[in-house]
């Protein structure tokens, strides 16, 4: 099933095509990549996704419903989690609390003067926190954890509400290699135990290749490429404008890692060659 | 039928005093530019200018003659102010800069009061008239209408300052650091450039600009001690108009707001002082950043230190219950004076909550909050005075009149955020102000309203003392309630991360409309009660200072606690209450306080009591 | 032969938090040394307390025998230590030239002049859009924008924030020719990195942090032949 169906996509800002007649689908179940240099439209493309930009032209469709141009909020309702390049959290508050806004969002409580918010929902934001390994931390205060956890937390909140498609723009900006790792591992995990299907940006190779079913390459808001990462990587334009040696090597890296894997839990070894 | 030649006229007019706010905007536009602070001392400076140069014109205008005398006096009136601003950056500033922004605020707030009552100290109360400027004190006829030379000068003055930092910013070294600093001031420093040299010379540059309109404007206006807080409103007006940091912009304000005024007064000269912060209000909402502002790095508006809320321990638990039963037994043992002192207490401690309830909670720094307090008790007086209402009802008017009016204004408020939003809480503040300032027939203009007295079973004040215990009191209950309740950590999340809120479906601005809305309403009940046991309103209900009073109260306790504005509300109300009888200089008193509060204890004092108690208990 | 940048018995402090602890590192003239670790490692924090941006630090840093412990950044910026932050940190609404003579200090005897011609030589995409504002550059452009802009200076020895952080491969490789280029001028360099590739080509020696402490020290090629270190701290 197609979840997510993007198409003919376009946007502008004064003079300057941002992106144009961009196009794709993510099916039910996949980890879906959109790469490119600085400046390419990534991030253009990722927000006329999720509501902060509304396109010039085209549609964007989610579970055959049209979504275009409609509010975040709205997005959301409708079953979109997003995590940031710079994780979004709530830093003053706990861990658990920071789940918690996200049940009590989903089930309209917001406006509730009288009960106490700590109460409400904790039961259901701790399980959540288990699936990303952070129930443990509950009572911390979010916004003094390492930044790999409070990229878990913020991945919890995304996933609170059990949504159909998670975008996630940029998720191991910042991290090391092996947090890196960790996280795309974990949220590969979900994705096969659940079937939600992601929709990411990414500037590292190694996680781009480990982890991706398909690939959509930007240039300058144009559509240089799509396909499998082994197509992807074997475009000679794609290596030209983008991945050169070090990016190419890392993609066979990837790629052959991949093709010999049998679990993934033996992907980190694979790696750490 | 007016002859079209007096519209030229006016409009001559505007554009000398269009020159006038240009001078004084500009340079409250370049020190926020590089140093991010707003600074409130800047209509000081100006007066400052008016008061040097009327000085310097006396002593040096015979001793050189009048000519060269007096136009030596103008730029070392200037260069004088322009060193108190140095003066200011040095003992102040320099201390602050990395402080959050209410702070700095507030403590440029503090000079404001100290010079306030310094100046009648030094120049005596009366307005000084200046000489006129020797060579400029005739008229020039245009289309029939004399027109004073005078005005001329100032109408050059604008574009020649305009220029001349134009060239300054982009053909010195200086300007381009200066520039570059407006963005990353750490980071001009990290680059070898001596930061705290550059913001001295901002300063300088900054306060020698308003002193400079200050000196220039004394052959037009006598030097007062009222000028400061008459121009500081309107040169916040045309900063935020213009971009916070951009001189242009400034300049361009300056004009349309002068313009404004100018004809305006020929059509609906009731509305003079409202019209600024109206089309300051319409500008801001079309583009939150002003004309030719950008966007400032969107950033939290948290406070360091900002904690999960915990429930009440079970000391605190049993001290609140001591605290309660206390002001029960109270009356008991005080005589009608000091019961009405506690539970005026009580009116300021509800009126401090309910601000820290949005500016807490919700990062939204108001400097208006008087705006609700007044309308509540201008509410509670109008129905009284002209609705016949009885104390019953006219104290549930109190907090809908606020409400209502916290509704109107926040819808605007909660577009914006950061200083832009204090700006515009300001200017609603000022709205407020003048509507009951101006609009003598309704309010009684400045004398205000009397003879508001509570019902009869109420008259007696230890009943009344009751009756305000028990309405603060459950008020404030009722607002620290919803600070735990899913509403109140709503308004956290986004001061927290708006970005975060807007991915999780909550619809922010809605919320904070609806937290601003209760916290206005709150401050207005507050403002119900204290009009019935003061017997009175005027509209010093709605001013500034007292917005800011009700800042240093939190200030004094501690923002990001609940308590902190309890405990800050008591102590600052009653150390007014005893020492304002005993001295002339209360306003500089009260300054110091704040400068002193922002530079030692920049979390407030319920917040270094808790860091101090917290680090012994690590220990 | 003694280094000209030393550092010993570093502790920095957010606030209340304890970031680094007895952080000792030196470079000697001349050399590239990476400083390597995961994100929050305290890479970036260590740069920072040795130019003097950290208001809450202990321990010695010398640089060229003076102390520099106590000074303002500034200072340390005229003493011939450059910083090139990790966020770029251009200043977006000036043009490049302008950007470039925010940078600029007089020149000094034991260090190369830059000009803005040279760097030109060095960066020549930036020779195309003198009167471009920062604003309107790529990632990559900025990035080459914000060395340039440190080089102005004229220092002895650079601090280097992960330069190839969020740039696309391509331009990490011409990133990591000119940093090349500055070495074989005599550059002296202290990189922080987690792109242990990139450190790789670059470097002589390597430290790497965890948790604010230094838990490793050695040449590169020492680092890269063990195992145990690289899969401890830097996994890749």
């Amino acid at each position: 099933m197609t979840v997510l169906d993007v198409s003919g996509l376009r946007k502008a800002f004064g003079g300057l095509t941002a992106v144009d007649e961009v196009s794709f689908g993510v099916e039910a179940g996949q980890l879906f990549a959109i790469i490119g240099p600085n400046g390419a439209g990534k991030t253009t493309c990722f927000n006329m996704v999720g509501g902060q930009l509304r396109p010039d032209r085209g549609s964007v469709r989610l579970a055959g419903r049209d979504i275009t141009g409609e509010a975040p909020r709205r997005i959301w309702r409708l079953g979109v989690g997003r995590t940031f390049q710079v994780a979004a959290t709530f830093g003053s508050m706990t861990v658990a609390e920071n789940v918690q806004m996200a049940f009590l969002s989903h089930h309209g409580r917001l406006r509730a003067l009288l009960p106490s918010a700590r109460r409400l929902y904790r039961e259901q934001a701790l399980a959540v926190l288990e699936r990303v390994g952070m129930a443990g931390q509950a009572e911390r205060q979010c916004g003094l954890l390492a930044y790999g956890d409070i990229k878990r937390v913020e991945l919890a909140i995304a996933l609170a509400h059990q949504p159909k498609l998670l975008l996630m723009d940029e998720p191991t900006a910042g991290m090391a290699p092996r947090e890196r790792i960790e996280l795309m591992a974990l949220t590969a995990g979900i994705v096969r135990e659940s079937g939600i299907s992601v929709l990411f940006t990414e500037h590292d190779m190694d996680v781009v290749f480990a982890h991706a079913d398909r690939l959509l390459v930007l240039d300058r808001g144009r559509q240089v490429a799509t396909g499998t990462p082994a197509e992807v990587r074997d475009d000679a334009e794609v290596q030209r404008i983008y991945l050169g040696g070090a990016g190419a090597e890392a993609a066979a890296r990837q790629i052959e890692a991949r093709a010999g894997e049998q679990l993934p839990g033996e992907r980190a070894e694979g790696e750490a060659r | 039928m007016i002859d079209p030649a007096f519209y030229v006229i006016q409009f001559l007019n505007g554009l000398a005093s269009a020159s006038n706010l240009f001078l004084i905007a500009c340079g409250l536009t370049i020190i926020f530019g590089v140093t991010r602070i707003v600074n409130f001392a800047h209509g000081s400076f100006y007066m400052l200018g008016a008061y040097f140069a009327f000085t310097l014109t006396a002593t040096i205008m015979p001793a050189l003659g009048d000519a060269l005398g007096f136009w030596l006096a103008i730029p070392v009136a200037a260069v004088g102010v322009g060193l108190f601003a140095v003066l200011m950056e040095l003992l102040l500033l320099r201390r602050i800069y990395r402080s959050h922004e209410l702070f700095q605020l507030l403590a440029t707030f503090g000079v404001v009061l100290i010079v306030q009552d310094l100046v009648p100290a030094i120049w005596g109360p009366e307005e000084l008239f200046g000489p006129r400027a020797p060579g400029f004190t005739s008229f020039v006829v245009i289309l029939g209408f004399r027109f004073p030379e005078y005005q001329l000068v100032l109408i050059a003055a604008g574009p020649l300052v305009l220029g001349g930092l134009w060239l300054l910013f982009n053909r010195t070294r200086w300007g381009t650091l200066v520039r570059a600093a407006t963005q990353d001031r750490e980071m001009v420093g990290a680059l070898g450039v001596n930061q705290s040299v550059l913001f001295t010379g901002v300063l300088f540059l900054g306060g020698a600009l308003a002193g400079l309109a200050g000196a220039l404007q004394m052959p037009v206006e006598p030097a007062n001690p009222f000028m400061d807080i008459n121009i500081i409103a309107e040169a916040f007006v045309v900063t935020v108009i213009g971009g916070m940091g951009n001189v242009l912009g400034a300049f361009l304000a300056a004009l349309i707001i002068a313009q404004l005024q100018a004809f305006g007064i020929l059509v609906f000269p009731e509305i003079t002082l409202v019209l600024p912060f109206l089309v300051m209000a319409l500008v801001l909402v079309v583009r939150p950043w002003g004309l030719l502002g950008t966007p400032e790095p969107m950033t939290g508006h948290g406070f360091a230190g900002d904690r999960p809320l915990k429930p009440l321990g079970r000391r605190a638990q049993l001290g609140l219950a001591a605290l309660v039963a206390v002001l029960l037994l109270l009356p008991l043992g005080l005589g009608d004076y000091t019961e009405k002192l506690v539970l005026e207490v009580f009116v300021f401690a509800l009126f401090a909550f309910s601000l820290n309830f949005i500016m807490g909670a919700g990062g939204m720094v108001s400097f208006g909050h008087a705006a609700y307090f007044g309308l509540g008790a201008y509410g509670a007086a109008l129905a009284v005075k002209h609705l016949d209402f009885a104390m019953e009802p006219a104290l549930l008017a109190a907090p809908l009149a606020a409400g209502a009016g916290a509704l109107l204004f926040g819808w605007f408020v909660v577009r914006l955020s950061g200083v832009y939003l204090a700006m515009l809480t300001l200017a609603f503040a000022q709205i407020a102000w003048s509507t009951a300032f101006q609009w003598v027939e309704l309010t009684g203009g400045d004398n205000g309203m009397i003879g508001i007295w509570p019902s009869a079973w109420a008259s007696d004040v230890t009943v009344y003392y009751y009756l305000s215990l028990i309405l603060c009191g459950a008020a404030i209950a009722f607002l620290w309630r919803a600070s735990y309740a899913p509403f109140g950590y709503t308004l956290r999340a986004g001061r927290d991360s708006p970005l975060r809120c807007d991915a999780i479906g909550i619809n922010l601005k809605r919320h904070q409309w609806l937290g601003f809305a209760l916290a206005g309403t709150c401050a207005g009940l507050a403002g119900g009660v204290f009009v019935f046991s003061k017997g009175n309103v005027d509209p010093g209900a709605l001013s500034i200072p007292t917005s800011v009073d009700a800042l240093v109260m939190v200030l004094l306790g501690g923002i990001q606690t609940l308590t902190g504005p309890l405990l800050g509300a008591a102590a600052f109300h009653l150390l007014e209450a005893y020492i304002l009888p005993l001295t002339d200089y209360w306003r500089a008193i009260v300054g110091l306080i704040i400068v002193v509060l922002v530079i030692a204890f920049p979390q407030g004092l319920a917040g270094f009591l808790r860091e101090r108690l917290a680090g012994e208990e690590s220990r | 032969m003694s280094a000209l940048l030393t550092v010993s018995g570093l502790d920095a402090f957010y606030g209340r938090a304890h970031i680094l602890f007895e952080v000792a590192l030196e470079v000697g003239r001349g050399e590239v040394v990476a400083l390597l670790g995961r994100n929050g490692a305290g890479k970036s924090t260590t740069l920072k307390a040795i130019v003097g941006l950290l208001a809450n630090t202990r321990g010695s840093r010398a640089f060229d025998g003076e102390d520099i412990a106590r000074l303002p950044s500034y200072r340390i910026a005229q003493a011939g230590l450059g910083y090139v932050p990790e966020e770029r940190r251009i200043f977006t609404n000036l043009t490049v030239m302008e950007n470039l003579e925010v940078g600029r200090q007089p020149a000094r005897e034991d260090a190369p002049e830059w000009t803005p011609e040279k760097l030109f030589e060095l960066f020549p995409n930036l020779a195309e859009m003198r009167d471009r504002p920062g604003g309107r550059m790529s990632g990559g452009e900025q990035q080459m924008l914000t060395i340039a802009r440190t080089l102005m200076g004229n220092p002895r020895a650079i601090l280097l924030d992960e330069p190839s952080e969020g740039l696309a491969p391509v331009i990490v490789e011409q990133m990591a020719r000119t940093i090349l280029e500055l070495k074989k001028e005599g550059m002296t360099v202290l990189l922080s990195e987690q792109n242990l590739y990139f450190a790789k080509e670059l470097s002589d020696r390597a430290y790497v942090i965890e948790g604010g402490r230094i838990r490793y020290q050695g040449s590169m090629a020492e680092l890269m032949a063990d195992d145990a270190v690289r899969q401890a701290y830097l996994t890749v």
